[in-house]
């Protein structure tokens, strides 16, 4: 069996167990329900998107990102921050406009230290940096602090945040690519320009970080309070259903309006999910075969080498790390889309950084198609085994009587199987097909 | 080592500090040792027609190397030669096709490096030789892991033989200069009283005063009868205080005789003493 | 009077509490960086093994409670500290038997262990979870406090009150223990040193006639033991909830990095360099402030230099800094 037959029998294979899920519930293992199917497509394709992310970064040169929850998080932000409408009443000089103010000495601040670390030396460089910090952080605050307020007071049960720009969606898409581009760039030149590399413990920081601004900065996308209703590029499920060509149209198939609506609609975003991803694929398999694409393959095969023969072996690196972070945020600004809804409580480093490693490894590590695969079916797995897993223990407990304490806890604490079964999946895949299932090749 | 055979060493070239650290070791920990047959006569160390290397291809063809109690044997030859990988055969650390090694009378051919080093074997690697993080002391003590005896009496004499240890005894081992550097690991291997010690170009970047040093400390240890195998670079000055010299060429004895005889033959002087 | 005041606030919201704090990311960090030392890996599983340990002993104290034993004024999790040791040696034993001992017969690449502990993070997490839930559990009973807040103000005749709680105080004491034994040991016992030699050069030790799997076997002894210890104590301390102990991850990585990874010294430092700068950048300083300055000088907002929610932004700023003027950390790690 040649190595593309195989990859396409692996396709194949998970194609199958969408259409499954969506056709029968044989057994109660698929829901034979196509909204749920397209539910796992459309997330297993985002999820893609997020794994051939880190397949970059890990896969061609051996970088290991550990904070791809904060590049998705950035990437989110970006629907909000575009396609929302602006909250006029605060872009003020006493409210946004201060705030952009505050934001800018901000940078200049930090542009400063830069600047004083690389030309100061010894004991001057650490008090100039010192003092330039320091002071810098107290003019900062007494710049931004009364702009928040001015913003976070205004209809705090509604807005509390400066708003978008009330622009067409679909420009959020690269705009939150070019915020984790931002992000890891900045990241990468300092983890990556130390002695060491230092990346992993660099971008699990950081990722909090981002995280935790989104969580708690108000004025910047109403944090934990959600932002509703983000403005969405295909139609929405109540417009359709009160649209009486449409209501004939699910008549034809025999369907109700509300079940077909939901399958158009989530039929409308795993096209345009899936266009984006082969895209990605597409451009990524020209970028390998270009030079380019030699160089990163010789710079990880032997980096001492590499750099003898006067590659810029950071540079490259830092270069493949912001675009690998940059299709993560491309992903995140898509799965916000699809939700129109922000809500950054949901960002769990265990759904967004370790799952999606745990797709790349599965799939294939350096493989695009392998990353892909990986995260279709780990995504399958993540919705399914949540059904299966009180399942299975209902089964494994039917001989218990049912009001046992034991029983009643097993029971409840099915729905953490999940991460028990993707850890599972994880350790065997590594252990007896440590190349992933699409081998590189 | 990325991109190697085994999937499990594909390190897709990361070298992130805050997730791994370098330095894991090359030799085999998991594997046993066969079980040993007396084989009386022959040399104190007779390592015969030692024919292997480390993947398919053949470093060494049928290699012999024999050493006499209390002698000083010592290989040389040119770069490539396979120098150190013969000695490393001699002590287990290669697989070999062919031959047998020898000690005391005892084939110990399917031994492991450390169930060699509890039959008398005393190895000195080139590099990474001592605990650089612990102290001479320290080190001593590792040295004589494997007794259960009270090892006091061979620390005092390895401080006899190097007295600067004894003054640095407290001192973390890599913090010595190169040549003391060598003292703490001749002396950790001399802690499990060898019957045979083997030194992996001990000599190597350190100054000729301290090389005739360390030559000297070699005579007197193997003047106690603890019999010497030694890979050197300095050919001339190895085999001035050498029983016995072997001349490798491409993994297979060339020239074989005493030291003097060695160092006396016009053919050995031209080809491989530089004149 | 003012000053006194001042040092009273501060000891009680600054200094008690991020001295307790720093002792638990201590000892976490002692765990990661001896696995870091001998395994050559960084353990992603660590804040879950905390987190599975500190649920063994939660199990043992409601066992214990219900039979009715109690340590008097000390907290019941003490006696049943062992215990969950005794667990959660046994469970990571299991897995290096079953998990990591493969990969180190194939001499795998210490990345590839990092992400194997990847899989043993999500298997444990989800065990945790599996056997004690999600929920937030506080398992501290005995005496509340050593110093009392209220008495402290009536005898004194301070404002301000001092509370010094006895988790506080117990999780102190415990860690000063713990590090004594674990330095004796890892200095003066055999086992300790073949520990640090085989570190050093796993070859060396090897030829030595070191066995690393008995090496390998005891430090994952030692380490799952300061993952319950620390855990239980943070536990103790706060309160119990799975995630937050995954969530240690980062300001215990942190710490170990600080403070140079592989040196037991520096996880110590960096413990609680890292919790200091954390509490003392969170802390709201106004109250100090009040007292220290003038009555014109005295501020007028809470002089907070950062949301409690940024904590783990100090740790990780923290990190940076230390890595960019000493790149080895504090105490010379094995890093480079």
């Amino acid at each position: 069996m040649t190595a593309n037959m195989r990859t396409l029998l692996l396709f194949a294979g998970m194609a199958l167990l969408i259409v499954l899920e969506g056709s029968t519930t044989f057994l109660g293992i698929f829901g034979g329900s196509w909204n749920s199917a397209l539910f796992i497509l459309t997330f297993g394709l985002l999820s893609a998107i997020m794994s051939l992310g880190v397949n970059m970064q890990w896969g061609y040169a051996g970088l290991f990102n550990v904070g791809v929850v904060g590049f998705v998080a950035l990437g989110g932000l970006a629907p909000v921050l575009i396609a929302t409408q602006p909250v006029s009443e605060v872009w003020t000089s006493a409210g946004a406009y201060r705030l952009l103010l505050a934001l800018l000495v901000g940078a200049a601040i930090i542009g400063l230290a830069i600047t004083l670390n690389h030309r100061l030396r010894g004991r001057g460089r650490v008090i100039a940096l010192l003092v330039t910090l320091v002071a810098g952080f107290f003019i900062f605050r007494a710049i931004f602090d009364p702009a928040v307020e001015v913003i976070e007071a205004f209809q705090p049960a509604t807005y509390s945040n400066i708003g978008g720009l009330g622009l067409p969606v679909l420009l959020a898409w690269p705009v939150g690519a070019l915020f984790a581009a931002g992000a890891a760039w900045m990241i990468g030149k300092t983890a990556l320009g130390l002695r060491s590399d230092y990346l992993a413990i660099a971008t699990l920081g950081i990722a909090e970080i981002i995280v935790s601004v989104l969580k708690n900065e108000d004025w910047l996308a109403r944090g934990v309070k959600l932002v509703h209703s983000i403005p969405r590029p295909v139609p929405r499920e109540i417009d359709l259903q009160a649209d009486p060509g449409f209501v004939d149209f699910a008549a034809r198939f025999g369907t109700d309006p509300v079940t077909a609506s939901t399958i158009l609609v989530k039929l409308l975003y795993a096209l345009l999910f899936l266009a984006v991803l082969l895209v990605l694929i597409f451009a990524m398999e020209m970028a390998l075969k270009s030079p380019w694409g030699r160089m990163m393959r010789a710079i990880r095969d032997n980096e001492v080498a590499a750099e003898a023969m006067g590659k810029n072996v950071t540079g490259r690196h830092l270069q493949i790390f912001i675009l690998g972070s940059a299709v993560c945020g491309l992903a995140g600004a898509m799965m916000v889309t699809m939700d129109s809804l922000h809500n950054p409580s949901t960002y769990n480093p265990l759904r967004f950084t370790f799952l999606i490693w745990v797709m790349v490894i599965v799939g294939g590590s350096g493989n695009n198609w392998g990353a892909m695969l990986g995260g279709l079916l780990i995504s399958f797995l993540w919705v399914k085994v949540e059904v299966w897993g009180p399942a299975a223990l209902n089964f494994l407990t039917s001989g218990l009587d049912p009001d046992s304490p034991l029983r009643q806890h097993l029971q409840d604490s099915a729905a953490h199987m999940r991460l028990l079964t993707m850890g599972l999946v994880l350790l065997l895949v590594l252990r007896f097909s440590p190349r992933g299932l699409i081998p590189e090749k | 080592m990325s991109r190697s055979s085994n999937p499990y060493q594909d390190d897709r070239g990361n070298k992130d500090r805050s997730i791994t650290r370098e330095g894991k070791g090359e030799v085999d920990s998991t594997r046993k040792s066969g079980s040993t047959r007396p084989a009386p006569g022959g040399p104190f160390l007779a390592a015969e027609n030692m024919t292997g290397g480390y993947g398919a291809a053949d470093i060494l063809h049928d290699c012999t190397l024999t050493v006499e109690q209390g002698q000083i044997a010592v290989i040389v030859g040119p770069n490539g030669a396979g120098k150190s990988t013969a000695m490393k055969a001699v002590f287990g650390m290669l697989n070999l096709r062919g031959g047998h090694v020898k000690l005391d009378g005892e084939d110990i051919s399917e031994l492991t490096p450390q169930d060699r080093v509890a039959r008398g074997m005393g190895f000195v690697p080139q590099t990474h030789n001592v605990f650089p993080s612990m102290s001479v002391e320290e080190n001593l003590e590792m040295g004589a892991f494997i007794r259960t005896d009270d090892f006091k009496g061979t620390m005092e004499q390895v401080y006899d033989l190097f007295p600067i240890l004894k003054e640095k005894r407290r001192q973390p081992a890599g913090e010595l200069s190169g040549g003391q550097r060598q003292q703490v690991a001749v002396g950790r291997a001399l802690m499990t009283r060898p019957k045979l010690l083997m030194l992996d170009e001990p000599t190597a970047g350190v100054s000729p005063i301290v090389m005739d040093e360390l030559f000297d400390r070699i005579i007197e240890v193997a003047r106690t009868g603890i019999s010497i195998l030694m890979v050197e670079q300095n050919a001339r000055q190895a085999l001035e205080i050498a029983d016995r010299g072997y001349v490798l060429v491409q993994g297979a004895n060339r020239y074989t005789d005493t030291g003097e005889a060695l160092l006396a033959d016009p053919e050995v002087r031209r080809t491989f003493l530089g004149g | 009077m003012d000053l006194l005041n001042a040092i009273v606030a501060l000891l009680n919201f600054v200094v008690i509490p991020a001295t307790a704090y720093g002792a638990q990311l201590a000892l976490g960090a002692l765990g990661v960086t001896l696995i870091y030392g001998i395994l050559r890996f960084s353990n992603f599983a660590h804040g879950d093994t905390m987190a599975f340990g500190t649920a063994m002993v939660i199990l043992f104290t409601w066992l214990f409670q219900s039979m009715g034993i109690h340590l008097g004024p000390l907290p019941t999790a003490l006696l049943a500290l062992p215990f969950g040791i005794a667990a959660t040696a046994a469970l990571v034993l299991g897995t290096d038997r079953a998990v990591y001992r493969f990969y180190r017969k194939q001499k795998a690449a210490p990345v590839i262990l990092v992400i194997v502990s990847m899989g043993v993070m999500f298997v444990m997490n989800g065990v945790t979870r599996f056997i004690i839930g999600v929920g937030e559990i506080r398992f501290d009973d005995g005496a509340r406090f050593v110093i009392n807040a209220g008495e402290f103000k009536k005898s004194t005749g301070l404002a301000e009150g001092l509370a010094f709680r006895s988790t506080q105080a117990l999780t102190i004491v415990t860690a000063i223990l713990v590090v004594a034994a674990l330095f004796w040991f890892l200095n003066r016992t055999r086992t300790g040193k073949s520990m640090r030699a085989y570190s050093d050069n796993e070859d060396l030790a090897l030829l030595s006639g070191i066995s690393p799997e008995k090496v390998v076997a005891v430090t994952w002894t030692i380490s799952a033991a300061l993952a319950v210890i620390a855990g239980t104590l943070y536990g103790l301390d706060k309160s119990f909830k799975a995630f937050n102990y995954f969530q240690l991850l980062l300001p215990i990585f942190a710490s170990a990095i600080v403070g140079g990874l592989g040196s037991p010294l520096g996880a110590i430092a960096g413990g609680f360099v890292v919790a200091f700068s954390e509490v003392s950048i969170t802390y709201a300083w106004k109250k100090v402030a009040t007292y220290v300055l003038p009555e014109s000088l005295a501020p007028d907002g809470l002089m907070q230099l950062l949301s409690t929610d940024y904590k783990f932004a100090v740790s990780f700023a923290i990190l940076i800094i230390v890595l960019l003027f000493k790149p080895t950390g504090l105490f010379k790690g094995k890093s480079v």
